[in-house]
């Protein structure tokens, strides 16, 4: 406790001591942004997933505006037509053009997917880090619905219920209510070991109430768990979703999303391949971007993973 | 070993009942049977309705829990209850079962096979070609849906059969009725149609368990035991197969039981595209026709399925580790 305050202060720079104040101008410590964002880029993979998820993701919301055509439109002097320079991923039976479609239909898609993972991620930083925290009773109920719940697969749930929503908004809500059990048991093992930290038990018997740890000191450091996740339940959720609408269980007509598009491409798949191969791959490529980007940032925010996934 | 397991089938056990009462009730508030019945031509009345209904156990007159509880009965006594028409859930379930079964049964221990091997095998291979294309072709797999890749093998056996000038691959239905010939050509005919959904279940889940398997194995591959093994006059081989491979299988049986929910999903969109009439066909066609029943037995069998899987996964995981057998 005799250590004057000017030598604590150097002490935290890497060259200590002797110099004192004036290293701690020179070395310039680089913000963690800038060095995630340093390992991110130097990843090839990844920086080529970011630009083609941002690719993808201009061409949904601004390649609509390209094309004169509306998803709703028929021309009938070209009706099952190849990619042409009028229609440049062609035309179904009535005409349709296949262009403005799967724009519309990667639209819902990729508005759906985003809302979905984030929602998924909070549910599960939410159920695992309170299970974590508090243990007992309430962590063997949590843990208990999350075991229920991934015995009985949540496409099955969401699909017996889908009779009772029209509502986009519904069919939102269920998606990120069913797809979160793995990610809290995850946060729960880490919340776990969390809670014995100098700076939590500090905090707790300081008197600060249990869900004020959870928001000020558990959640915060598994920020760089939860941003992974949040990026790896895009491609869940658009998975989901798609498969879901591909039984016509989640986007209901007139609304349109890439899964309804490939079912109605699929019995005319071999005859007219350009119904199918445009939005199905527009889906694999878009699932592919995000999972590239999922694992870039893996790396750059958690290097001691030594994962490559 | 035997009181762990003891345990934990106790415990799977109720979490199956738990699953399939859950299923009911969700199925029942949800479906609506009665849509058969309605506006029909000439029209049914509704007393009529509600009479064949509640011979059924699916009126929505009668409250919820009411008709679980009748439900309740009739399963205990190995009755799942009767279709919107009167058929027996059971004799169709019992035909389904073994379509699906043989179709999820081949696929799994394939894909399992494989996607082990495979990701032991590129993390050996760490950088070199063999490991870029398995974990290349792995990561594309992994973002095509089960629906794409069955449309995309169908559309590649179509027009395959196309230019060779003969039918190589079959890609609708389960055996062909007009086969002639004997056993042996209706075997061949049957295994033929399996082919194809058969190899769209087995990447799907090769492609999951490769990656994992792959880093499993590169996070022992640098560990210190597998040195020692080596340094004791171990050949290579048996180092990696007893020391590195034996650890790094045990994180991938764990997730071998989740993704089986996954292929049982799966094999529903196979079953839907490849026109096989199974459980994961029935799954749909049921929802669609608000079946309330049939819905709760495919689910009762997916659980029954998980719950083996899980079963399995902690044998297997028993005879791996070794502290889990102590403890």
């Amino acid at each position: 406790m005799t250590v004057p305050p000017e030598q604590l202060m150097g002490t935290v720079t890497a060259e200590s001591g002797i110099a004192g104040q004036a290293t701690l101008d020179e070395t310039r410590v680089p913000s963690r942004r800038r060095v995630v964002w340093r390992r991110f880029v130097r990843r090839k993979t990844a920086l080529a997933g970011l630009i083609l998820l941002a690719l993808l993701v201009l061409m949904a919301f601004g390649g609509i505006h390209l094309t004169h055509w509306k998803y709703t439109d028929h021309d009938f002097n070209a009706l099952q037509v190849g990619p042409t320079s009028s229609h440049w991923f062609g035309t179904d039976l009535t005409g349709k053009d296949m262009f403005a479609a799967t724009m519309r239909g990667a639209q819902k898609s990729i508005v759906i997917a985003f809302l979905v993972a984030l929602m998924a991620t909070g549910i599960a930083a939410i159920v695992g880090s309170f299970a974590g925290y508090f243990g007992g009773w309430l962590d063997r109920t949590l843990m208990w619905v999350v075991n229920l719940l991934l015995i009985v697969p949540s496409f099955l749930i969401i699909a017996i219920l889908s009779p009772q929503f029209h509502s986009f908004w519904l069919f939102v809500l269920l998606l990120g209510m069913f797809i979160w059990q793995i990610t809290s048991r995850i946060v729960r093992g880490q919340t776990l070991s969390l809670r014995e930290r100098e700076y939590v038990l500090a905090a707790k018997y300081m008197g600060v109430t249990g869900p004020k740890i959870i928001a000020r000191h558990i959640i915060p450091n598994l920020a760089s768990l939860l941003i992974i996740d949040a990026t790896i339940n895009i491609s869940v959720a658009v998975l989901t979703e798609t498969g879901l609408s591909f039984f016509g269980f989640g986007v209901q007509p007139p609304d349109i999303s890439l899964g309804t598009l490939i079912a109605d491409a699929q019995a005319s798949a071999t005859v007219l391949p350009w119904l199918f191969l445009f939005p199905a791959g527009f889906l694999v490529l878009f699932v592919l971007a995000v999972n590239l980007v999922g694992n870039g940032l893996r790396d750059a925010l958690d290097p001691t993973s030594g994962s490559s996934r | 070993m035997g009181k762990y397991l003891a345990r934990r089938l106790v415990n799977y056990l109720i979490l199956v009942f738990i699953a399939t009462s859950m299923a009911y009730i969700l199925a029942a508030v949800s479906l609506n049977p009665r849509s058969h019945y309605e506006g029909r031509n000439p029209p049914v009345p509704v007393a009529e309705q509600d009479h064949i209904l509640s011979q059924y156990n699916l009126n929505d007159k009668t409250p919820v829990l009411e008709r679980y509880g009748t439900w309740l009965s009739d399963v205990v006594h190995g009755d799942f209850g009767k279709e919107y028409n009167g058929q027996s859930v059971n004799s169709e379930i019992g035909r389904r079962m073994w379509v699906s079964g043989q179709l999820l049964l081949i696929g799994t221990i394939l894909g399992g096979l494989i996607g082990i091997a495979a990701g032991a095998y590129a993390a050996v291979k760490q950088y070199r070609w063999q490991d870029n294309m398995l974990s290349t072709g792995s990561f594309v797999l992994l973002a095509t849906p089960a629906f794409v890749l069955a449309i995309l093998l169908q559309v590649a056996a179509v027009k395959f059969n196309g230019a060779v000038g003969h039918k190589v691959f079959e890609y609708s239905g389960q055996y062909n009725p007009a086969q002639a010939g004997g056993f042996f050509a209706h075997f061949g005919d049957r295994m033929n149609h399996l082919v194809l959904p058969t190899v769209t279940l087995t990447l799907l889940g090769a492609s999951y368990l490769m990656l994992y398997q792959r880093n499993a194995m590169l996070d022992v591959l640098g560990s210190d035991y597998v040195r020692t093994a080596r340094a004791k006059g171990l050949r290579r081989t048996t180092a990696l197969r007893r020391h590195a491979l034996r650890t790094a299988l045990i994180p991938s049986v764990t997730l071998f039981t989740y993704s089986f929910a996954t292929i049982f999903v799966g094999a529903t969109f196979t079953e839907t595209i490849y026109g096989w009439h199974g459980m994961g066909e029935l799954l749909v066609t049921s929802i669609q026709g608000n079946d309330t029943n049939t819905v709760t037995a495919v689910t009762a069998f997916v659980a029954v399925l998980v719950l083996l899987a899980s079963f399995l996964q902690d044998i297997i995981v028993g005879i791996l580790d070794p502290r889990v057998r102590v403890g």
